[in-house]
């Protein structure tokens, strides 16, 4: 007998999504907070916080980096495979190309007929990643949501270092030649877009549309330097930053 | 650990350094190797060997030395082992895997320098592997820029010969491969005060074939579906013997594979259901880097062939002992060596075939293509090897690590997720 429902906590390196569906892969419940320090403490406050009669005789699938730290959890499946599940759903398509741009990683995924074809992650370097853009941030002294707002006023900047020590002292170079703020938050989310549009060059992307998944999916100009760097138009859904946990709920129905 | 403390201090090795590696060394052999269930029994034998890796080994060489024998210290499987053993000399691998000597590496080398030069310049340097104190000769090669650099600051420490490899494989390397390899048993003969004869440089190739063959059955046997040995197991053969007595290794490995042929017929598996059949290609795993292994032996499947020089290269192809002059024997030798597919060369079609050719030998449900950090030869090559598997329908990993452990939850996400792409 399957679940009653199913439940997908993403364990991400800065937020926790949870998203709980019920047999016909409606949402009915999800949760957002930020991880903390302990993912371990995090999933159980989440399990505390789930309303009981969706909990009860729930089935649980995990995914994110922190995955293996829900005890409670019935599987464990990566985010690679869950944010394919979930972005497919979300878009409602079963040919796609995921851009997940998440804290600590950016992944590419090809979606094809509905399951993975191709992946690629970024390397330990943080370039082109949530983290890169809040680095920056933090130089600059805005929020990331700021920069991306202050980005889309800015021109033309290139920031060339793809590393985000060297790209940092670049930054700061600009902001002692007195670049204008707008003109060097432009040149930081350039550099996230050129940095995923690398990273595509090793795969072999599918016919169908870009969609941009993970935190930054809410910053129309990440959107916009994304769509000049593919020069493709590039899809995105006020949901997607809980692509993953979607995926994880949808598999848990299974 | 038996007592070779003193053999160590007479080795003029760094005491302190070296028990630091001793003591994370057991820790590894259990974590990776005895956490396993339903191992071939005799696995025992490099058991033993590798949990006094330091010790077993390295005493025997030492005896042969004081009976007139040189040790010869080897890089690479361009290295022809025939020549030395024909005159009774040893030949042992020095490939550094451990993080633990990329630091004393990194003293002298650039950071990005691949970790294999690094840690192996890094236990010379530190004086804390055995045989790289007993070696009496290094024997290094050109095959990629960071080694020959770095047999140039090895040279400082310890007396070095250098042989030059080919960079493509037209007939005319063949010939040149075979004129160095003429040069090298020369130069060899000064070293071990003998002479080569066509009897034994006969008698070695047939050792050094006797031991490939050993090495293909143990291999072959990992075709079955009913896999009998996990590839933890296989790669811990292979790496060994580098290191051992090619005779033993012989009788070891046949050993080892009768266990295995007979598993196959009882359906003894050490497979679960549904696990995953991986081949993996790439750079070489030098003791005791068996981190991929591990990874992917923990996520729902298993290693059934290494297309490596610690794998399929360093044992396919034999050696033909038909010659009747040492001219004839070196360019037998100087043939079968030069069907290493090293990306080394260019161009290295060969490599490729043998991907395929291997992975459907082997049954390989997906190649995993794994280079060390900073080896631009097999980065590079990295693109033709995915295009030509895809063109094939084999699902590829490209993968990129080195010898430190803070990439292993990146390296099983990636490699979970391409099981669970294989799983479909
Ligand atoms: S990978 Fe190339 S250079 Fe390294 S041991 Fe093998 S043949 Fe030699
Ligand atoms: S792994 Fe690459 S860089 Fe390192 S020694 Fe081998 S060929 Fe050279």
């Amino acid at each position: 007998m399957s679940a009653r429902f199913g439940i997908g906590i993403d364990i991400g390196s800065t937020c926790a999504k949870t998203v709980a569906v019920d047999q016909g892969g409606n949402v009915v419940w999800r949760d957002l907070r930020p991880t903390g320090w302990s993912s371990v403490d995090t999933a159980a406050a989440i399990r505390r916080d789930l309303p009981e009669e969706i909990a009860d005789g729930a089935r649980f699938v995990a995914t994110g980096y922190g995955r293996v730290s829900v005890p409670f959890a019935d599987r464990c499946v990566t985010e690679i495979t869950c944010h394919a599940k979930g972005a497919a759903a979300l878009f409602g398509l079963s040919d796609l190309n995921v851009i997940d741009i998440g804290g600590q990683d950016t992944k590419l995924i090809v979606v094809t007929l509905g399951a993975v074809s191709e992946f690629a992650m970024n390397d330990k370097c943080s370039a082109g990643t949530g983290r890169f853009l809040e680095v920056m941030a933090n130089t600059l002294s805005v929020s990331p949501a700021g920069l991306c707002d202050m980005a889309g006023r800015g021109g033309e900047t290139r920031i060339s270092s793809l590393c985000t020590v060297f790209a940092e002292s670049e930054v700061i170079n600009l902001i002692g030649r007195g670049a204008p703020r707008e003109n060097i938050a432009w040149g930081v989310v350039d550099s996230v877009a050129q940095k995923v549009k690398t990273q595509a060059g090793k795969l072999r992307l599918g016919p169908g549309p870009l969609c941009l998944t993970g935190g930054l999916c809410d910053f129309p100009f990440v959107r916009a330097r994304l769509e000049a760097a593919f020069n493709r138009p590039v899809r995105t859904n006020p949901d997607a930053r809980f692509a993953g946990a979607l995926g994880a709920a949808l598999y848990a129905l299974k | 650990m038996a007592d070779y403390v003193k053999m160590w201090k007479d080795l003029g090795m760094d005491l302190e350094s070296h028990d630091m590696l001793c003591q994370v060394l057991p820790t590894a052999v259990g974590d990776v190797f005895l956490t396993q269930e339903n191992r071939p029994k005799a696995m025992d034998f490099w058991d033993l060997v590798i949990s006094e890796v330091h010790g077993i080994r390295p005493a025997e060489l030492i005896e042969a030395q004081k009976a007139g024998r040189k040790v010869f210290g080897t890089f690479c499987v361009f290295v022809p082992d025939e020549i030395v053993i024909a005159l009774n000399g040893i030949v042992t691998g020095l490939c550094g895997g451990s993080q633990f000597w990329v630091p004393g590496g990194e003293a002298v080398l650039p950071k990005n320098t691949c970790p294999l030069i690094k840690a192996s310049v890094g236990a010379r340097l530190g004086r804390t592997c055995p045989f790289f104190r007993i070696a009496d000769v290094y024997v290094g090669e050109t095959t990629c820029d960071g080694k020959k650099k770095a047999y140039e600051i090895l040279g400082q420490d310890v007396p070095m010969i250098i042989m030059d490899v080919p960079q493509m494989k037209r007939p005319k390397d063949i010939l040149k491969w075979k004129d160095e390899i003429a040069e090298f048993a020369a130069k060899a003969e000064a070293i071990t005060g003998n002479t080569l004869t066509v009897e034994n440089l006969k008698a070695a190739i047939r050792t050094v074939n006797e031991k490939r063959r050993a090495m293909q059955r143990v291999y072959d046997a990992r075709k079955s579906l009913t896999l009998p040995i996990s590839g933890r197991d296989a790669l811990l053969m292979t790496q060994i013997s580098f290191f051992d007595d090619p005779e033993r290794c012989a009788q070891m490995c046949n050993r080892l594979a009768d266990e295995l042929e007979q598993r196959i017929r009882d359906g003894v598996s050490v497979a679960k259901p549904g696990d995953r059949r991986i081949l993996i290609t790439g750079t070489p795993l030098a003791v005791p880097n068996w981190k991929l292994h591990n990874i992917i032996e923990t996520s729902g499947a298993v290693v059934v062939c290494e297309e490596m020089c610690t794998g399929t290269r360093y044992f396919e192809n034999l050696v033909d002992d038909s010659g009747e002059t040492l001219d004839d024997l070196f360019m037998a030798l100087a043939e079968r060596y030069m069907k290493n597919n090293c990306a080394c060369f260019t161009p290295n079609p060969g490599r490729v075939e043998d991907i395929i050719r291997l992975a459907k030998a082997y049954r390989a449900d997906g190649v995993i293509d794994c280079s060390l950090k900073f080896c631009g030869l097999y980065d590079i090559e990295k693109r033709t090897v995915a295009e030509a598997l895809k063109a094939e329908g084999i699902p590829v990993l490209p993968l990129e690590t080195d010898y430190e452990d803070s990439d292993a939850g990146q390296l099983r996400t990636r490699i979970e997720a391409f099981v669970e792409m294989l799983n479909g």
